[in-house]
């Protein structure tokens, strides 16, 4: 693989991410259970879809075939997205949603913090960006799980319900593979695994105060971030996000 | 605007506290919650504030329509932004309404058992992507007219609160009015989903004003508190005025065949909007009264169990720091 390829692969990544996830939150819009969380919510998906933005305007340029931020969001289909499977999982209740953006987010600060030392100094700069807004992220849902693990009988159960679900797809996060090899072999990204560490670390800090049990098992499910096999949830999501575009070739919105 | 129809209260008061209460406001002081004040003053405030408030929240609704339709992944976040300011307009309204006497989650169950309204324009339906235009430029136009005023409303917290909630619509003003610049501008098909919104929202917008209150008691009780600082045809008119102008330079027929420009009052001459459809959706009746409210419930019910576990964690925590001491 050349590094054209593997960097576009890489970017798409991260553009994936922030776009699928941000498009999740986004699905909460008006209906959180208090006004504050109403709030929070949109605030977390602005800053995603702004971090989406920049990432595949980056993939966009990197790739150097005219396509735009916009053209990679909207216009491809299920198998080339590069999201991991955790992102893509439905909301669920408060509480799923709560500890699939916690996930993520331990993970975001990890990587995005590596990222900032790349050898791109365009990938450094966005990392930059978004580590700011990541750690708020973080400090947030890190928040929630602790009070919510350890709130009520139902609010523990529906918590340790949600984590019991959603930790096999925890670990396609620190995968390694040829893109990031490549990656790593260039200084651009860090590999994966090296992260997992340190992010299990904080993870097992947060769940204990939140009196919830990380599951034993490290069984992880994969095919998100290479794109060789998503969940069916992600083609129902596109169907609904690239509606407009995919109803309307050629218009300007 | 988003409080229609709020009745004003009777007031029982002392005519002499009530007199001094009058000269204050003619005088332009603000009154700020401890002060003393009229009981119809503080109940109807209640009933405006609370009413604009719910208006924010679900207003937010017929928006998160789109939220996950928006074309680019500009406009997703414009949308996001803009929904977010009106969570955040709805939390400082309701904070003011709070220094009045009312909690928040008071307000919140009369909104959920319909006890209390808010604006007729969010049982409108939101159906093609120019009607994101269209509540932007008519929806969040026709408020702005009367929330403009409102800065120099009597009452302090809520006056203030207008000033913050006005800079951020005339924002969201302006975002609606580019998109319904894209889409008259755009390809045929835009094109007619551009006049279609205007068609669809033209009058539901001029309904947002009220009925003609020219002869209301209740109307004039609240300008003489500088609760309402114009009355509703006038604040329709204007919104006319503005209007009109601004949908041909789009290109776009505002569906009225009998707009006219009156020279004599320096002013459009335009048919009522049909007031007996207005009267329905107050009753319950309009196209998604009751997918507003079920959403709303939905939410609240659903979101039970986190805000008891938020309560629950909040009091242990408390009980462990005593503990510790």
């Amino acid at each position: 693989m050349d590094q054209q390829t593997a960097t576009f692969e890489f970017l798409c990544r991260m553009g994936d991410n922030t776009l699928v996830l941000g498009h999740r939150v986004s699905e909460w819009c008006g209906k959180a259970p208090v006004l504050e969380e109403d709030i929070a919510l949109a605030n977390v998906a602005l800053d995603l879809i702004g971090q989406t933005q920049m990432w595949l305007g980056l993939a966009a340029e990197v790739e150097g075939a005219g396509r735009t931020a916009d053209d990679l969001a909207m216009l491809r289909d299920v198998w080339d997205f590069r999201s991991a499977l955790l992102v893509e999982q439905p909301n669920g209740d408060f509480g799923q949603t709560l500890m699939r953006q916690y996930l993520f987010d331990q993970w975001h600060v990890a990587v995005l913090t590596a990222l900032m030392e790349s050898a791109d100094p365009r990938v450094a700069d966005i990392a930059a960006k978004s580590v700011k807004e990541a750690r708020y992220h973080v400090e947030r849902s890190a928040d929630l799980v602790i009070r919510l693990g350890d709130g009520t009988e139902e609010s523990h159960g529906r918590m340790q319900a949600a984590l019991d679900k959603l930790w096999p797809f925890f670990g396609e996060l620190f995968d390694d593979d040829p893109v990031d090899a490549a990656m790593a072999e260039a200084g651009i990204a860090p590999l994966p695994s090296g992260l997992r560490a340190d992010v299990d670390q904080e993870v097992a800090a947060v769940m204990a105060q939140a009196t919830l049990v990380i599951p034993a098992d490290r069984f992880a499910h994969r095919g998100g971030k290479t794109g060789i096999r998503h969940s069916e949830h992600l083609g129902h999501m596109l169907t609904q996000m690239q509606w407009l575009q995919r109803a309307y070739p050629g218009a300007t919105w | 605007m988003y409080a229609q129809m709020v009745k004003s209260e009777a007031t029982q008061d002392d005519p002499a506290k009530l007199a001094a209460f009058q000269a204050r406001i003619d005088a332009g002081e603000k009154v700020e919650p401890k002060d003393w004040m009229p009981e119809g003053y503080r109940k109807t405030l209640i009933r405006q504030i609370g009413q604009h408030a719910h208006s924010e929240i679900v207003g937010q609704l017929p928006e998160g329509n789109w939220i996950t339709r928006a074309p680019t992944l500009e406009r997703k976040a414009i949308l996001l932004a803009k929904v977010q300011d009106e969570a955040g307009h709805g939390l400082y309204l309701y904070g003011a309404a709070e220094t009045l006497g009312v909690s928040r989650d008071e307000m919140t169950e009369m909104l959920l058992d319909g006890r209390m309204k808010y604006s007729s324009i969010f049982n409108y339906p939101t159906l093609t992507w120019a009607d994101m235009g269209a509540v932007g430029w008519l929806v969040d136009g026709a408020a702005i007219m009367n929330q403009v005023p409102l800065q120099r409303t009597s009452f302090g917290p809520y006056a203030r609160a207008m000033v913050r909630i006005c800079k951020e619509e005339s924002f969201h003003q302006r975002q609606g009015f580019d998109i319904m610049m894209k889409m008259a501008g755009g390809t045929p098909a835009q094109r007619r989903m551009a006049q279609n919104a205007l068609d669809r929202f033209w009058f539901p917008a001029l309904m947002m004003f009220g009925p003609s209150d020219k002869d209301s008691v209740h109307s004039a009780q609240s300008m003489a508190w500088k609760i309402k600082m114009n009355t509703n045809d006038e604040l329709r008119q204007k919104f006319v005025d503005q209007t009109v102008p601004q949908a041909e330079y789009l290109g776009l027929t505002v569906p009225d065949d009998t707009l006219a420009w009156n020279e004599a009052k320096g002013g459009y001459d335009f048919a009522e909007p049909d007031w007996a459809e207005f009267f329905d959706v107050l009753k319950g009746n309009g196209p998604c009264n009751v997918d507003r409210l079920e959403a709303r419930n939905k939410a609240w019910d659903d979101g039970a169990w986190v805000r008891d576990a938020l309560m629950a964690h909040a009091e242990k925590h408390a009980n462990r720091e005593v503990a510790a001491e």
